[in-house]
C-alpha cells in the first residue's frame, strides 16, 4: 500500500464513528439519538446519515427542551428534522417542573443544567430507551476524558466511574438488564478542532449563532453573556451591544459569547487554533466546582 | 495528517502523568483555563504539578494515582495523537490490556535510578502480548543521576537483554526529565552526550504501519441496511468496517462461515459508489448473488480465506473478580459476532514478571494464561498474530453482563 492510500486523521476518526453508531443500531431495541441543535450533535447527524443511506436512522432523534434555548438553536433542530425527514421527539423541562417533579433554582443566573437530568430520565423511561447516543468528546473536560465509548448507567441513571466495562479493541458490550441504559459517544476521540474541519471538509451546516453577530450582553465574571428573558438584570449589570459568536452552544444563561469578527469558517478555525481556553471555559455550569461534571454525571446527566 | 494512537506504560512513581502533562504543556496543547484550574490546586516543589492534566477524578486526585485509563488529545503540524494513560498499579492490569488493545506504539518508562523493575517486565509482556509493534523506552528522571550517560546505556543494555524474546518489532530509547522537559518536546541541554531524537520529534517521524495495511482482506458485517422503499426496493447492503486490507468492485468473495460464494457488486458510501475501499474505511458492500447473511458473518477474498472452526486456542487476560474457571460458559464476542462459549481448560498461566508458564486450576482477575475454548457455532477468524482485528475477542458473563476476559486467538 502507499502512503496515498493512507486514511486521514478525520477519515479515520468518521469510520471509527460510523462503525459505532451501527453498533448501536445492530445491539439494542431502541436507541435514541440526542440532538440539542448544537455543532456535536449536528456533526452526529451528519455521520448517522453516513452510517444508514439510503435506510432510514434506527432512531429518532430527541430533544431535551430546557426552554432556556437559543430561538436559532430550535429553529434549526426542527428544519433540519424535516428536511432529512427522521423523527424528532421533544419533551420539555418546563412539564417536570409544571408536575412538580424537578424544582427551578433560585438566585441571579437560575441554570435549568441540573433539572434537565430529570426530564431526561423520565423521557428514557416513557419510550424505554436502552441506549441513548450523544455528541459528548473526551477532550471537553476530564471527567469526559475518562468515559468509555458506550458507558453503561444504572436504573437511576447514575455513572460510576470506577464500575467501568474495559472497552477493548473496537468491541463494544451493549449488553445491559432491563432498566439499565447505555450512553453511546460516537465522536468520544474528536477534539474540538477535529469536529470544526470535519465541518468544514463536509460543508455541514450549521445555526448562525456560530457565526459573528451583533448582540446585547452583559458581563458576568469576566464572561460575555447574552441579555434574554431568562436572566435578571439588576442595576449594576451594564448592557453593550457587542459583536459576538458563541463556540459552544448550550442554555442561554450558561453559555458565555467569545467576542469574534470570525463570520466565516475559516476564520473560526484559525481562531480556535490559536485560542488559550477551552470550549468549556465558556460555560458557567462546568466552573461550578472542581468535580462539577463528574457530579452531574454520577447523577444521570449526560 | 495522520493519526496515531499510543499507551504510556510504567510503574506508579515513574512520573507517568508528569510526562503525559509535559507532552501536553510543552507541545502548547493546554488551555490557560486548564492551567489556572491545576494552579488552584496547588504545586509542587514550586512547580506547577502537570500531573493533575491527566487525573480527572476525584478519587485519583485525592489519593494522587491514576484509577482508570484515560485519553488525551494532541496534535503538532506534523501528526494528531491519542494517548491511552494507563495505570500503572499492579491491580489495574486489565486497565492496561484496555489501552495497549487500540494502540500502535508504547511508551515504556523507566526511572533511572531504579533500573528495569517488577512492573517494566510485566508492562513490556503486555506490550508485546498485545502485538503493539513499536516501543520506546523513556528513561525518566535523568537529573536525578546526573545526567550520566553511562547509567543510561546501563539500563539500555538491560532492557535490551531481557526484550531479547519478547519478539518486539523495534525498541526505541531515549533519555528524559519529565519534570524538567528534558528530550521530551525540546532537546536537552545538560545531555551533550545524547545525539538521538527527542521523544516527540521520534513520535512524530515514527513511520506506523498498521495491520489494516498488511494484512488479508477482511470485512465483518456489521448491519444489514434494507430500506426497502419505492426507490431502493431490493436494496440489500452489507454495511461495517474493512478490518483490514482492501476490496474492489469485481472480487470474487467468500461469505464466512457459511462458505457461499458471489462477486462484490458494488461498495457503496454516502458520497456514491466506490471502486475500491481499504481498511479502516466504514462502508456499504453489495453482492452479485442473493444469499443469506447477516451480522456477525465475514466477507473474504475468495482465495484468502482464514480458519473456521469452533475449537479456539487463546491467550487471555481475566478482568474480572470472579475467577475463570473451566466448564464455565461466557458469551464470546469476536468482531461484530457473538456466540455462546464454554472454556474447556486451562493450559497454563503466564507469571508475567518472568514470562514462566505455570499450571493452573484457573485464573483470577488481572492473571494472564491460555485456555482452551469451544464455541457454539463455527467462527472465522485469524491468528492475534497477523491479524489483532480478527484475531480478538472478548467474554461476558451473562450474568452481570460485564465484559470479563480479553482474547487473543492463536
Amino acid at each position: 500500500m502507499t502512503t496515498k492510500s493512507r486514511l486521514s486523521h478525520l477519515q479515520q476518526l468518521e469510520a471509527e464513528s460510523i462503525y459505532i453508531l451501527r453498533e448501536v443500531a445492530a445491539q439494542f431495541e431502541r436507541p435514541a439519538l440526542l440532538f440539542s441543535g448544537g455543532k456535536d450533535s449536528i456533526t452526529l447527524v451528519h455521520l448517522a446519515l453516513k452510517a444508514f443511506r439510503p435506510g432510514k436512522f434506527p432512531f429518532p432523534l430527541v430533544h431535551i427542551d430546557t426552554g432556556h434555548n437559543f430561538q436559532e438553536a430550535l429553529d434549526f433542530r426542527d428544519e433540519l428534522a424535516a428536511k432529512i425527514g427522521e423523527k424528532l421527539i421533544v419533551r420539555y423541562v418546563q412539564d417536570s417542573i409544571d408536575q412538580g417533579k424537578a424544582v427551578e433554582e433560585k438566585g441571579k443566573f437560575p441554570s435549568r443544567n441540573g433539572i434537565q437530568t430529570v426530564t431526561l430520565l423520565d423521557t428514557i423511561a416513557e419510550f424505554k430507551f436502552d441506549a441513548c447516543i450523544g455528541g459528548a468528546r473526551r477532550d471537553e473536560e476530564k471527567a469526559r476524558a475518562k468515559e468509555r465509548v458506550f458507558s453503561v448507567r444504572d436504573e437511576f441513571g447514575s455513572w460510576d466511574p470506577k464500575l467501568q466495562r474495559p472497552e477493548l479493541w473496537n468491541i463494544y458490550n451493549g449488553k445491559i438488564h432491563v432498566g439499565e441504559n447505555v450512553r453511546v459517544f460516537p465522536i468520544s476521540n474528536w477534539t474540538e478542532l477535529d469536529v470544526w474541519e470535519y465541518i468544514r471538509s463536509e460543508n455541514i451546516a450549521l445555526p448562525s449563532l456560530y457565526f459573528s453577530h451583533k448582540r446585547e450582553i452583559v458581563w458576568r465574571d469576566d464572561l460575555v453573556f447574552p441579555v434574554s428573558k431568562f436572566i435578571t438584570l439588576d442595576n449594576t449589570d451594564k448592557v453593550e451591544e457587542r459583536t459576538v459568536r458563541f463556540r459552544t452552544v448550550g442554555d442561554m444563561t450558561c453559555t458565555a459569547a467569545v467576542e469574534s469578527e470570525a463570520n466565516h469558517i475559516d476564520d473560526i478555525i484559525r481562531e480556535i487554533q490559536i485560542s488559550r481556553t477551552t470550549e468549556r471555559g465558556s460555560r458557567l455550569d462546568d466552573k461550578r466546582s472542581e468535580a462539577a461534571m463528574e457530579d452531574r454525571k454520577r447523577g444521570g446527566y449526560f | 495528517m495522520d493519526l496515531l494512537r499510543f499507551i504510556t506504560a510504567g510503574s506508579v512513581d515513574d512520573g507517568k502523568s508528569t510526562l503525559i502533562g509535559r507532552l501536553l504543556y510543552d507541545s502548547k496543547s493546554v488551555f490557560q483555563d486548564q492551567l489556572d484550574a491545576i494552579e488552584r490546586a496547588g504545586q509542587v516543589n514550586g512547580e506547577i504539578n502537570l500531573a493533575l492534566l491527566t487525573d480527572g477524578l476525584k478519587a485519583e486526585r485525592e489519593q494522587g494515582i491514576t484509577i482508570d485509563i484515560a485519553y488525551k488529545y494532541f496534535s503538532t503540524p506534523k501528526r494528531k495523537f491519542i494517548i491511552a494513560d494507563a495505570p500503572g498499579h499492579v491491580q489495574y492490569t486489565r486497565n492496561m490490556v484496555t489501552g495497549a488493545s487500540n494502540s500502535d506504539l508504547a511508551i515504556i518508562l523507566i526511572d533511572a535510578r531504579k533500573g528495569v523493575i517488577e512492573q517494566t517486565y510485566r508492562h513490556s509482556y503486555i506490550v508485546s502480548l498485545l502485538r503493539i509493534p513499536y516501543v520506546v523506552v523513556c528513561i525518566n528522571k535523568m537529573d536525578l543521576v546526573d545526567f550520566s550517560e553511562t547509567r543510561f546505556e546501563e539500563i539500555k543494555n538491560q532492557y535490551t537483554e531481557f526484550a531479547k524474546d519478547l519478539g518486539l518489532e523495534s525498541i526505541e530509547f531515549i533519555p528524559i526529565s519529565a519534570l524538567r522537559g528534558d528530550n521530551v518536546v525540546d532537546p536537552s541541554t545538560d545531555m551533550g552526550w545524547w545525539k538521538g531524537n527527542t521523544l516527540l520529534g521520534y513520535l512524530e517521524e515514527v513511520e506506523i504501519l498498521s495491520d489494516e495495511k498488511k494484512h488479508q482482506p477482511r470485512f465483518p458485517v456489521q448491519y444489514v441496511i434494507r430500506p426497502q422503499t419505492n426507490e431502493h426496493h431490493d436494496y440489500r447492503g452489507y454495511a461495517g468496517q474493512i478490518r483490514s486490507g482492501s476490496f474492489k468492485k469485481g472480487d470474487q468473495i467468500t461469505v464466512l462461515p457459511s462458505g457461499l460464494k458471489s462477486k462484490i457488486k458494488s461498495i457503496d458510501t454516502f458520497a456514491g459508489s466506490i471502486d475500491e475501499a481499504h481498511a479502516p474505511m466504514s462502508v456499504t458492500i453489495l453482492l452479485e448473488d442473493d444469499i443469506d447473511i447477516s451480522r456477525g458473518d465475514m466477507i473474504v477474498p475468495a482465495n484468502e480465506e482464514p480458519s473456521v472452526s469452533q475449537e479456539l486456542e487463546a491467550d487471555i487476560c481475566w478482568m474480572d473478580a470472579k475467577s475463570l474457571l473451566p466448564g464455565n460458559k461466557y458469551l464470546l464476542r469476536q468482531t461484530t459476532g457473538s456466540v455462546k462459549s464454554a472454556v474447556k481448560e486451562i493450559s497454563f498461566r503466564i507469571e508475567t514478571q518472568t514470562h514462566e508458564k505455570k499450571s493452573a486450576d484457573q485464573l483470577s482477575l488481572n492473571e494472564i494464561g491460555r485456555i482452551k475454548i469451544k464455541t457454539a457455532k463455527p467462527i472465522a477468524y485469524d491468528p492475534y498474530a497477523h491479524n489483532r482485528g480478527t484475531g480478538s475477542f472478548v467474554l461476558v458473563d451473562e450474568g452481570t453482563n460485564n465484559t470479563v476476559g480479553a482474547g487473543m486467538l492463536i
